[in-house]
């Protein structure tokens, strides 16, 4: 019985996509809301790289948002695992058996890779409007590169009190240059508050690049914080 | 038929195997692998349907001139959405695993079947 009731929805959803994937026809040219965009990005926002236009300055609110999501889950993790330390069975005073130490390979790899991998975070999140990269791809990358320390090192913690400042000075930054925008240029989030510069130079774009530093700075941090609530 | 029709299916057929996995494993963990599986699946149909023949990204460069841009670039919409529901879609992960992490110091097991309180 369980079985069918299991099999029924998986079957019937199967033909929904079966029918979905031979009817798929791969389309010839752009539709018009993405030609527009294909468009616009270049000539109007002065940004090469289409896609961090469109989510720095078209659907810049909705990246608002995203982050904003970012920032309950935070929260909601720490409200939901409670402060760390707090969490096993026997309590601290009780003294419980210290976090064995990482090994000597994953250390010193430590020690050469989160270098390499705070400046390729930092190419990421700088270079997200000319070529590929943007704010959300460099925070994930900060982030690994804090997973890795956390792994080397578990004994330590993390300033979750800096990273929240940081965080929130972030936030207020993004919103106060979107609030810019209201005044100098457009609307809300224009990337136009600054000169676009010339098309392609590593400063053009206008708020763009700025733009895309926040978010960074803020995906990482909160992918960081994120990270440390789930240490024993 | 056209590769972005078999990343197409691809991305079909991650989804249903998601969704057995969560409808027929009894761990929690492996049913949080499972509703993974069913977004990297609703990601790679997403940017599959932004394909467009012959299409190239969608940077403007040597390789891509403006003018050329709207008839050669695919299209950036799918790609910009999928950009930030990966990044929801790890916050979401973390979220599930927060709260298996509590079950099991709850029940000390990670079997759904121990869970039965708030079964109707």
């Amino acid at each position: 019985m369980q079985r069918i009731v299991i099999a029924a929805p998986l079957v019937l959803l199967g033909l929904v996509f079966t029918s979905l994937a031979l009817n798929y026809a791969e389309p010839q040219s752009l539709r018009p809301l993405a030609e527009s965009y294909v468009k616009l990005v270049p000539q109007e926002l002065g940004a090469p790289n289409v896609i961090t236009g469109i989510l720095l300055t078209f659907r810049a609110f909705d990246t608002l948002g995203e982050v904003a999501v970012l920032f309950m889950v935070a929260a909601s993790v720490g409200l939901v695992l409670g402060p760390a330390g707090s969490r096993s069975g026997v309590p601290p005073a009780e003294g419980r058996e210290k976090p064995r130490p990482a090994s000597d390979i994953v250390r010193s790899a430590t020690q050469i890779l989160v270098p390499l991998i705070s400046i390729f975070a930092a190419y990421i999140i700088m270079n997200g409007h000319i070529s590929a990269g943007g704010g959300f791809q460099g925070g994930a990358v900060i982030a690994s590169g804090v997973l890795l320390l956390l792994l080397a090192h578990p004994e330590q913690r993390l300033d979750l009190q800096f990273l929240s400042i940081t965080e929130s000075l972030a936030g207020v930054l993004f919103v106060l240059v979107g609030v810019a925008g209201l005044f100098v240029a457009g609307g809300f989030l224009d990337n136009r508050v600054l000169p676009l510069g010339q098309f392609g130079a590593f400063f053009s774009a206008g708020a763009i690049p700025l733009l895309s530093v926040l978010l960074g700075i803020k995906v990482g941090c909160e992918l960081s914080v994120i990270l440390d609530r789930f240490r024993p | 038929m056209s590769i972005s029709g078999v990343v197409f299916a691809t991305g079909l057929i991650l989804i249903l195997i998601g969704m057995w996995g969560a409808l027929t494993h009894r761990n929690i963990l492996r049913i949080i692998v499972a509703l993974s599986l069913i977004g990297t699946g609703s990601h790679i149909v997403i940017v599959a349907i932004g394909y467009v023949r012959a299409g190239t990204a969608p940077i403007i460069d040597r390789a891509l001139t403006m003018s050329d841009a709207p008839a050669r670039a695919v299209d950036p919409i799918p790609s910009a959405l999928v950009v930030t529901a990966i990044v929801i879609g790890l916050a979401v992960t973390a979220v599930m695993l927060a709260y298996a992490i509590r079950l099991y110091d709850a029940k000390k097991t990670l079997s759904i079947d121990a869970f039965t309180e708030s079964k109707w």
